[in-house]
């Protein structure tokens, strides 16, 4: 297969238009620019739409919009914008439509700064606005994953009627690496039970909605959505191991911070401490079952995130706190680097 | 192995466009890599740099703190990098923009006049391409062949008729 030289971010949006986005709604922000900027150059050669809009708050409504009728569609932005689309996030989900939203995280709170991180890591698969719902929520680590995961994405969205999100950063998305694009064989999933395309009259009409006015229907809806997320964790979670077999130590991290992980338990395993990484490609729904394979033999954890510990609750609570579980973290657009790491697993892992 | 490169200047002087070559030629070579810039306001005119990595193994952190190489393009990409360079390495130096000496044994320095050159060649801009034609000489990184072919891929279609002077750069490059 022809490798490309593609940065992260271009190579989410050609995913994107291969897995048959149609309309791309955005609004410019570092370090995800480049997406919006490929979307505009590539998106009406492809059949598509591609608008640029005077806010991010109405380029997450057009997405609710144009995903009610049933076309797949995509917004993209970076931590500061996605606060602002957690509104309409809110509407996607409470109105099961499905859509695909980036977030490239940069360093917050507030504006915060451009450089890469992992702060959203809570926003993201706790509360990406009000309510009960969630996402799905995809943590890709390299430049081919940016890929393999907006595809996935999509399909799955379109499968359960949940929108989904791909959680990068800065690092991923500005990155350049080896890339290919498989033959893409998208699933054609039926809409037509829901979607409001125009019927001529010859059907009842369809209406997308998330107000339910008694209490009983809205929780009759909220139900059948957690039964739907039922499905999801058991069906749809990803995670990568790596030499966790006969692991003491295992180091968790997700997205580009695992990359970093990887090469520090590469050192620590030639300095003969068993080192190994449990690396979460869905953070929502967590790899509950993966997490526990990969620690069983472990004696503890360390946590490592470009945050101030945020995925470090879901690890602890995938155990059940049956595990030490120790933390180290940058945060601000600071990127851990392997040495550091490697201090860390010498001091909680390497002490007999 | 790993060679971890540290490409560094001013914004303008084409140091993500010859990282980019770099990168192709690992492409190329059907090695595994990666390119990073630096996307932050440095970028616009003060000083700009580029992480590439070239291995036959997956990378792990694409950010190079530690470069096998380093090409300075620039006064203060020469402050800032010369003393981060891994012992054993290699430094290649504009000595057109870049007045001092490097002070450490422990690694190998290249002083090329690349700007002067450039401007005596009628190669206005070419700069970071000699500096790429000596790096290919000093090191067994890439050979010309591969560097040649990479440049043709990288000078969009647009500027096709540049790649002619690219090439005169690499050969200014090898033979000063």
């Amino acid at each position: 297969m022809e490798r490309n030289l593609m940065k992260g971010n271009e190579a989410l949006a050609e995913a994107a238009i291969r897995a048959g986005c149609k309309c791309f709604f955005g609004y410019p922000i570092t370090p995800q620019t480049e997406l919006a900027a490929y979307m505009a150059k590539r998106m009406h050669k492809a059949g598509g739409v591609f608008l640029q809009a005077e806010s991010e708050i109405a380029a997450i409504n057009m997405v609710l919009g144009a995903a009610s009728t049933g076309v797949r569609a995509m917004t993209s932005s970076s931590s500061p914008g996605v606060s602002l689309k957690s509104e309409g996030i809110s509407y996607l989900a409470g109105s099961d439509v499905p859509a695909v939203i980036i977030n490239v995280q940069r360093g917050g709170p507030g504006l915060g700064g451009i450089q890469p991180s992992q702060a959203d890591y809570w926003q993201a698969t706790k509360a990406l606005g009000h309510g009960d719902f969630h996402l799905l929520v995809y943590a890709p680590a390299s430049v081919q994953e940016m890929v393999d995961m907006v595809v996935t994405a999509f399909d799955r969205a379109d499968k359960y009627r949940i929108p989904a999100m791909i959680l990068a950063d800065g690092l991923l998305g500005q990155m350049m690496e080896p890339v290919s694009f498989p033959e893409i064989s998208t699933n054609n999933y039926d809409k037509s039970s829901w979607a409001v395309d125009g019927h001529k009259n010859k059907r009842e009409h369809h209406i997308i909605n998330s107000l339910y006015l008694k209490p009983d229907e809205l929780q009759n809806s909220v139900y059948e959505r957690f039964e739907r997320y039922e499905k999801v964790k058991a069906e749809e979670t990803d995670a990568e191991l790596y030499l966790t077999e006969d692991c003491d130590i295992l180091l968790c991290a997700y997205g580009a911070t695992a990359r970093v992980v990887k090469s520090a338990v590469n050192s620590a395993r030639e300095i003969g401490i068993k080192a190994g990484m449990f690396r979460p490609k869905t953070l929502w729904p967590f790899p509950v079952k993966e997490i526990n394979a990969a620690a069983k033999n472990a004696g503890c954890l360390l946590d490592i995130e470009m945050s101030m510990g945020q995925m470090i609750d879901d690890v602890k609570l995938a155990l059940n706190c049956s595990k030490p579980v120790h933390f180290f973290g940058r945060t601000g657009g600071v990127i851990p680097t392997p040495a550091e790491i490697l201090e860390e697993i010498k001091k909680v892992g390497g002490a007999e | 192995m790993t060679t971890e490169i540290l490409l560094a200047g001013f914004g303008g002087q084409g140091v993500l466009f010859a990282g980019k070559i770099l990168a192709y030629c690992g492409l190329m070579d059907s090695k595994e890599l990666s390119w990073l810039p630096s996307y932050g306001p440095e970028m616009r005119g003060g000083t700009a740099n580029c992480s590439v990595c070239i291995s036959d193994e997956p990378i792990g952190s694409p950010l190079v703190l530690a470069p096998d190489i380093l090409i300075a393009m620039n006064q203060p990409s020469f402050d800032k990098f010369v003393d981060a360079v891994k012992p054993g390495g290699k430094i290649f130096i504009d000595s057109t923009l870049i007045d001092s000496k490097c002070e450490r044994d422990d690694v190998e320095c290249y002083y090329i006049p690349s700007s002067q050159l450039a401007d005596d060649n009628a190669l206005k801009g070419g700069s970071n391409i000699i500096l790429l034609g000596k790096l290919i000489k000093e090191t067994n990184l890439f050979t010309l062949d591969t560097m040649k072919k990479a440049i043709e891929k990288v000078v969009p279609p647009s500027k096709a008729h540049l790649i002619e002077n690219n090439f005169k750069a690499i050969e200014l490059g090898m033979n000063n």
